[in-house]
């Protein structure tokens, strides 16, 4: 595992980022980053710079506040501490829609695909943002209409070729079998055209050769389309295989950044995901 | 040749069909083969299957429901009659009254859309069934105390009655709980006809393209929608103004068909029967819904025959669709048959099918 490792340098702030992004504003800077919900502190004091074109990975054990930073990050949740940078933009007050629109873009735990359009068409929804028309030319099929269909159509099979899933194009999203779905949902995501993807558990449910084609997908979308990726996930032979930072979370906060081989060796970690020896010995 | 899109083909279809379907009714009536009964229902028909397809492009394709439909029905019936009314003045052509009449109706429609629409879609739920279902109760109680008359120097309006108008010898259109009175009665077939057309290549057009996608993505994942940077209430709002809109520009038609109509004749049971004939053709399913329409307007008048029974028999006759189209074997029984004739005409849905095999 370690071969794969990316040297990581300290980025001018507090973090660290892979040498390569040194020069590039960092494409997401969160900064005590917080939510209460009532009394409870889901998410506190969260602090991460994601570099221009870096693998992230953001692990815990259950309920730690993973999937919440998400939420926060696509502004399903609007934080009650800190702030956000995206591109080095301030993104106070934005709803999931604008902050999409600025470049970043998620897929969810449990798939959300559109069931009852085909896969081409889940792609299109993906690009409306990108294409141009309005009611008007749509309800009357004027020029505008066509072209827009056909620029659709292209990007659509050319985004779906680069995860070779065109051959699938036509069918309902809803009956192409799990691993696909996931594939879909990033192939969609991809299709904003962000500058940060968020995968939310992409491995999950897969078997060991689909989460190696995962991994090798996922190198391939910071490779050719140079941008960044942020991941959750539980399989650690994906976390430390592919990610280049990694931030571990427990009970809403972080206890640990690092590389891969630091975080394998840190207390703190082995500590929240295995019990400390104390623990162990009151349960028995 | 390039092979049609299935989409492309099913809506060539249905154009054929709607054609061929209206040329047939048309040489009968104007042969007298129709009852008077059924010919007299003829435009009502068009007004309904133009309801049946605003509907289902708000509760089958965008995924809200409106239960007071009915009621933009009546807001362009009503504006449509005092534009129809106040254009005597200016010409005797009753096609161009008719056509204004439709078009200020379903601007008007449009506005009530609106204005009903900003403040409810932006909240998730099933809000808009609630605020649609009063906002039909408040437009008929409201047009229930309209006075409006027509003179030389313009429109009168009062909320009072006609003698507080002031007008100079002119004309009653609104009569408050009559209703409106002396509408010229201009409605003609070929315009309600194409009424249809239109209501149904604006759906059909919308549905498959950007903007129905994102519609249609709407009804499937609200959450996913915001994730890829799709304004969730600028769509749902502009359906539903769409929607309403063309339920406008049916009540013009519907109201011009008669020389008067009271405001108790777009009330809740009318908006039900709108939706009956959405969920019965199939939410979501245009064509169906279209069918419904037909099929329940005409169903009264030909069980006429069996009197006292006609409302039960009216029942028993919804019972039995709802089981054949809902019930695997009984649906065998009609269904496949009529595949096995008509399997190349009619497209397959559901195109694509199983990615694992």
């Amino acid at each position: 595992m370690a071969k794969n490792e990316t040297k990581m340098v300290p980025f001018p702030s507090r973090a660290i980022v892979p040498e390569r992004d040194l020069g590039k504003t960092p494409v997401l800077e969160c900064i005590h980053l917080g939510i209460e919900f009532g009394g409870l502190k889901a998410v506190d004091d969260f602090n991460l710079i994601v570099g221009a074109t870096e693998i992230a990975g953001l692990i815990g054990p259950n309920g730690a506040g993973k999937t919440t930073v998400f939420n926060l990050l696509t502004k399903v949740y609007q934080p009650t501490h800190g702030t956000m940078l995206v591109q080095g933009r301030e993104t106070n007050g934005l709803s999931t829609t604008q902050v999409n629109r600025i470049g970043v873009a998620r897929t969810f735990q449990n798939i959300r695909l559109f069931n009852s359009q085909t896969v081409e068409e889940n792609v299109m929804i993906g690009l409306h943002n990108h294409l141009k028309g309005g009611l008007f030319s749509d309800m009357f099929r004027l020029p505008t209409y066509f072209k827009s269909e056909k620029k659709a159509h292209e990007r659509a099979l050319e985004l779906l070729d680069f995860f070779d899933m065109a051959d699938m194009a036509n069918y309902k999203a809803g009956s192409l079998p799990y691993g696909a779905q996931r594939r879909l949902e990033i192939v969609r995501a991809l299709a904003t055209d962000p500058c940060i993807l968020l995968l939310d558990e992409p491995a999950a449910g897969m078997n060991p050769s689909e989460t190696e084609d995962l991994m090798n997908n996922i190198r391939k979308i910071r490779d050719e389309l140079k941008i960044a990726v942020m991941l959750i996930e539980h399989d650690m032979k994906l976390v430390m295989g592919i990610c280049e930072g990694i931030c571990v979370m427990n009970y809403g906060k972080v206890i640990a950044k690092g590389t891969p081989s630091e975080i394998q060796s840190n207390p703190a970690v082995i500590e929240a995901y295995l019990g400390s020896h104390n623990d162990s010995k009151e349960e028995k | 040749m390039k092979k049609l899109k299935p989409t492309t083909r099913s809506n060539i279809f249905t154009y054929g069909a709607l054609l061929i379907i209206f040329t047939v009714v048309y040489i009968l009536n104007n042969g007298g083969v129709i009852s008077n009964n059924i010919s007299g229902l003829l435009i009502p028909i068009c007004a309904y299957v133009c309801m049946s397809i605003s509907l289902n492009l708000t509760v089958g394709i965008l995924g809200e429901l409106s239960l007071g439909h009915a009621g933009f029905m009546s807001v362009g019936a009503f504006s449509g009659v005092i534009a129809a009314s106040a254009l005597r003045n200016v010409t005797d052509n009753g096609t161009l009254q008719l056509i204004a009449a439709i078009a200020i109706g379903a601007v008007f429609a449009a506005i009530a859309g609106a204005i009903v629409g900003v403040p409810v879609l932006r909240l998730n739920g099933d809000y808009l069934a609630i605020v649609t279902l009063a906002f039909g109760e408040i437009i008929k109680n409201l047009l229930n105390n309209f006075y409006i008359g027509v003179d030389n120097s313009g429109l009168h309006f009062s909320m009072k009655d006609t003698a507080s108008l002031n007008m100079d010898k002119g004309t009653v259109i609104v009569n408050g709980p009559m209703g409106a009175v002396g509408i010229p009665k201009v409605s003609t077939l070929i315009v309600g006809f194409i009424l249809i057309l239109i209501c149904y290549a604006a759906t059909a057009n919308i549905t498959n393209s950007r903007t129905g996608r994102a519609i249609k993505a709407i009804r499937d994942n609200r959450i996913a929608v915001e994730s890829v940077g799709i304004s969730v209430a600028k769509y749902k709002l502009m359906t539903f103004v769409t929607s309403a809109a063309m339920a406008g520009m049916a009540g013009a038609l519907y109201a011009l068909n008669y020389t008067t109509i009271t405001p108790k004749k777009f009330d809740f049971n009318t908006s039900i029967l709108i939706l009956v004939f959405v969920v019965l053709g199939g939410i979501g399913n245009v064509r169906g819904g279209m069918i419904a329409a037909t099929v329940l307007v005409v169903l009264p008048e030909l069980l006429r025959a069996v009197k006292d029974y006609r409302m039960l028999m009216y029942a028993v006759v919804l019972i039995l669709v709802m089981i054949f189209t809902n019930n695997r074997k009984a649906r065998g029984l009609i269904i496949d048959p009529a595949k096995k004739l008509f399997g190349k005409l009619i497209p397959k849905r559901g195109k694509g099918g199983d990615a694992n095999g």
